[in-house]
């Protein structure tokens, strides 16, 4: 899932200062998971928001919402009015929802309420960890089912680095090597041949290095002629 | 200076936190502000978005009272209830606003001097921040 990190608060007013009505639409998908963008979290930072103008003696009116996807148009037209009617939206989903309300109604001013940090899991309550980087082209089929790009800090492809030192990388003592790991997985599933096999350089074009990426699935896209009927009945 | 006391909000547990403050009622220790206190069955039910609603809707201070962390009634409840606390407390501090307004407090059935000991600490706190947002301190 994607895993995001609300920004500081005061960085948050900041943003949102000069606007006399700011709407804040929270998304009940990943960021709900990470504990960053969920119900509870946009109620929150509401409220903190209207602490701090107390204290400030500043007169905002904040007013928060939820949305099951923020990434998907149908879903954020369940807010639409109150998005519209505000001077300000102040997303609380990663900067896919925050674009995607931004692309809908490009007149209008959407701010991002959170960092938008990773591709992760939820290793245990209350921590995620990096596992993929969107490369475009797995191969952890080659590596245990662990993937060298995203864990290891240099995406070594065909072995640790001379920096991997008692199994822990050298870039932060805290984090195991990546390569390390690889190894004692391909152990276990007694593959351990796999990891004298040589991986060519990586071809980084499928990854963002490529410029932005759009995926096309033509058998769901809607012809000219469907658009024009689901357009019919909406 | 006028005579304006001191808003408190206290969430207290219906367990060990309620009976320290029933113990503190019997021995005859009094507490000199408003404290309005919230019921909760555990602490580890004061959710952060409740201490900030108090704090939004006029008062100076919250506590959170709750079992003593290895004597929880329901095992975990006040360690629930401390971290919750403290995510307010930064949550706060980003935006500004003195941590101090907020703590959370823990006590066995019979220690009746808990609760005043607790109501004491906010009040002066409250005394020396005065009210969100400006208003006359005392």
């Amino acid at each position: 899932m994607i895993v995001a990190k609300r920004k500081p608060i005061n960085e948050i007013a900041e943003m949102l200062a000069p606007y006399k009505k700011v709407t804040v639409v929270g998304c009940r998908s990943c960021v709900a998971i990470c504990l960053a963008g969920g119900e509870k979290e946009v109620k929150m930072l509401v409220s903190a928001l209207k602490v701090k103008n107390k204290k400030d003696g500043k007169k905002q009116q904040i007013e928060g919402f939820v949305v099951e996807r923020q990434c998907e148009k149908e879903w954020i037209k369940e807010v639409e009015e109150k998005v519209l009617e505000s001077d300000v939206t102040l997303s609380m989903a990663c900067s896919l929802g925050a674009q995607t309300i931004g692309d809908m109604y490009p007149s209008h001013l959407t701010f991002p309420g959170l960092n938008t940090g990773m591709f992760g899991v939820p290793e245990e309550q209350g921590v995620w960890s990096e596992k993929c980087v969107g490369c475009g082209n797995c191969i952890i089929h080659t590596t245990g089912g662990i993937c060298p790009i995203a864990r290891c800090a240099k995406s070594m492809l065909n072995g640790p680095c001379g920096g991997s030192s008692n199994r822990k990388c050298e870039v932060n003592l805290e984090v195991d090597c990546a390569w390390a790991a690889i190894y004692d997985r391909l152990k276990i599933q007694n593959r351990l041949d796999l990891i004298d096999k040589v991986t060519p350089a990586k071809d980084w074009s499928t990854s963002h290095s490529g410029g932005r990426r759009v995926y096309v699935r033509e058998d769901a896209k809607l012809t000219p002629h469907q658009k024009k009927g689901r357009e019919g009945v909406q | 200076m006028t005579d304006r006391r001191p808003k408190i909000v206290g969430f207290c547990c219906e367990r060990h936190g309620m009976d320290a403050v029933v113990m503190a009622a019997r021995s005859g220790k009094q507490s000199d502000a408003s404290v309005r206190l919230v019921q909760v069955p555990c602490t580890g039910r004061v959710d952060g978005l409740h201490i900030l609603k108090a704090l939004e809707d006029g008062a100076d201070a919250v506590f959170v009272l709750g079992c003593l962390e290895k004597n929880c009634y329901y095992d975990t409840g006040s360690i629930e209830g401390r971290k919750r606390v403290a995510y307010v407390k930064q949550m706060l501090s980003e935006a500004g606003i003195e941590k101090e307004r907020v703590e959370m407090f823990n006590a066995a059935s019979t220690n009746a001097w808990a609760y005043p000991e607790a109501v004491a600490k906010m009040v002066e706190v409250a005394r020396k921040l005065g009210p969100i947002g400006g208003g006359e301190r005392q």
